[in-house]
């Protein structure tokens, strides 16, 4: 009988949804399947698109998918939508725009819900690139929610990070200017027909030639295109500039497993201990009843939080107190 | 992260028909249930929505159908879940549907039918009460 591993790497559907279920669900032999599969990762070439809800990701995406599969390239595509804070439910929505490559047997699309909790959407994000990336696909196309320090994170992992603003949003540029701006490749104005897109171009090459002094040493400049996504008008220039993209990493860092670049292995791995000491730690105060215990005590007035928490915390990590 | 199962569910329109308010509104309850939904969109075909709900991981797939075709295409989506083995998941369907096609669809295989004037809360509480996470 085969092993998960060997089904993976095989292509086998089943076996790559029900394991992103798994990790998504936070099953803990999940962690040793990865463990396998993470000599198989490293040969697909990740692409995060991010923007505000409602400029076009997810019909970009379809695009995209749809060009690639031109070149016989191909995909998989990480579809993340919010979940709910009140009923922990949430509505996927991203596929409708992608319905139709869902025969496509070179195109696997999967929704993931954001579960908000304990920073968990890093995390399982990340592992299920790996399971795309090990099941052989050639792109993975990773579409994020709307604008936000997580989403910067997540596109941390991709090896060309795409901005999508649409015109008219000149306060929302202003709103993510300081966070996204800084990790954008190229800066794609999709909805280009409509008015303001010239002052939103304006805008966009300001902010960037603002870094002027970083593209003289020959850093990457992020380019920036219009597009209509929705009747593909501009899309095949995007995904050259994609290429160009691909092109400079490859100059730059003398390969694409940028994986294995000391700045993404050391992020990669922190954020990886953040979120294992969190499950580990929560899940140890849960069990032991220490967390409603200091809860109980909090409520009742007996202690502050602050010195609560560091009851709880620094005996687990083998400190005393200050 | 804890370790925790959340029932994740498809909401799809078959065939032709072209109202989906019933479904968006079905959609939104099982959300407020706490459900992982994932909306198909308008126009499905039934090989699209297999091929969705297993890349998904669902654990049931809801279709609506307002347009008479229901009898071919929900049994067909019946069919090919079984051919791909995956036959697991719960296959319910709601819309204007006669009895005597109930009938027919529950033999098919399909678990549920609801019929215009079924509260959105006697529908979560079924798929609470009839499908479990696998």
């Amino acid at each position: 009988m085969q092993s998960i591993v060997e089904k993976v790497v095989s292509g086998d559907v089943r076996t790559v949804a029900r394991l992103i279920r798994d990790i998504d669900d936070g099953m803990p032999e999940v962690r040793n399947v990865l463990k396998e599969l993470y000599p198989h990762t490293g040969n697909a070439y990740v692409i995060g698109i991010t923007g505000a809800p409602g400029v076009g990701k997810s019909t970009l995406v379809d695009q995209m998918i749809a060009h690639l599969r031109k070149r016989d390239k191909t995909v998989g595509v990480l579809a993340v939508d919010p979940t709910s804070p009140f009923s922990g439910g949430a509505i996927l929505g991203d596929r409708v725009r992608m319905q139709r490559h869902s025969m496509d047997k070179g195109v696997f699309i999967r929704s993931m819900a954001t579960r908000g909790h304990f920073g968990g959407l890093t995390q399982s994000t990340r592992s299920a690139i790996d399971v795309l990336d090990a099941m052989g696909k050639d792109y993975i196309l990773v579409e994020t929610v709307g604008v936000g320090q997580d989403e910067v994170d997540v596109v941390r992992s991709a090896h060309t990070t795409v901005i999508v603003v649409i015109p008219g949003m000149g306060d929302g540029i202003q709103a993510i200017k300081a966070g996204i701006l800084e990790v954008g490749d190229i800066f794609l104005i999709n909805k280009a027909d409509r008015d303001g897109s010239d002052k939103t171009y304006t805008d966009l090459k300001l902010m960037i030639e603002m870094d002027q002094r970083k593209y003289d040493k020959g850093g990457w400049k992020p380019p920036i295109l219009k597009a209509q996504a929705v009747f593909d008008e501009g899309v095949a220039e995007f995904m050259e500039e994609i290429e160009r993209h691909a092109q400079s990493l490859k100059a730059t860092f003398g390969g694409l497993d940028i994986r294995k670049q000391k700045d993404m292995v050391r992020q990669e791995l922190s954020e990886m201990i953040k979120a294992r000491l969190l499950e580990e730690v929560i899940s140890k105060l849960t069990e032991t009843g220490d967390f409603d215990r200091a809860v109980q005590a909090i409520t009742a007035g007996k202690i502050d939080p602050y010195s609560a928490c560091d009851n709880l915390v620094l005996p687990i990590v083998g400190l005393s107190h200050p | 992260m804890a370790q925790q199962r959340r029932l994740r569910v498809m909401v799809a329109k078959p065939g032709l028909d072209g109202h989906d308010r019933g479904a968006r509104i079905i959609a939104r309850a099982y959300r407020d249930a706490g459900f992982e939904v994932v909306y198909t969109g308008l126009h499905q075909t039934p090989e699209e929505i297999v091929e969705a709900a297993i890349q998904e991981d669902v654990d049931m797939i809801g279709m609506s159908s307002l347009a008479g075709a229901h009898k071919y295409l929900f049994k067909t989506v019946v069919e090919m879940l079984k051919e791909r083995d995956a036959d697991d998941i719960v296959v319910c369907g709601g819309g204007i549907i006669p009895n005597d096609d109930i009938v027919m669809l529950k033999e098919a295989g399909v678990k549920e039918i609801f019929t215009p004037g079924t509260t959105l809360d006697d529908i979560v509480k079924w798929v609470k009460a009839n499908v479990t996470p696998r």
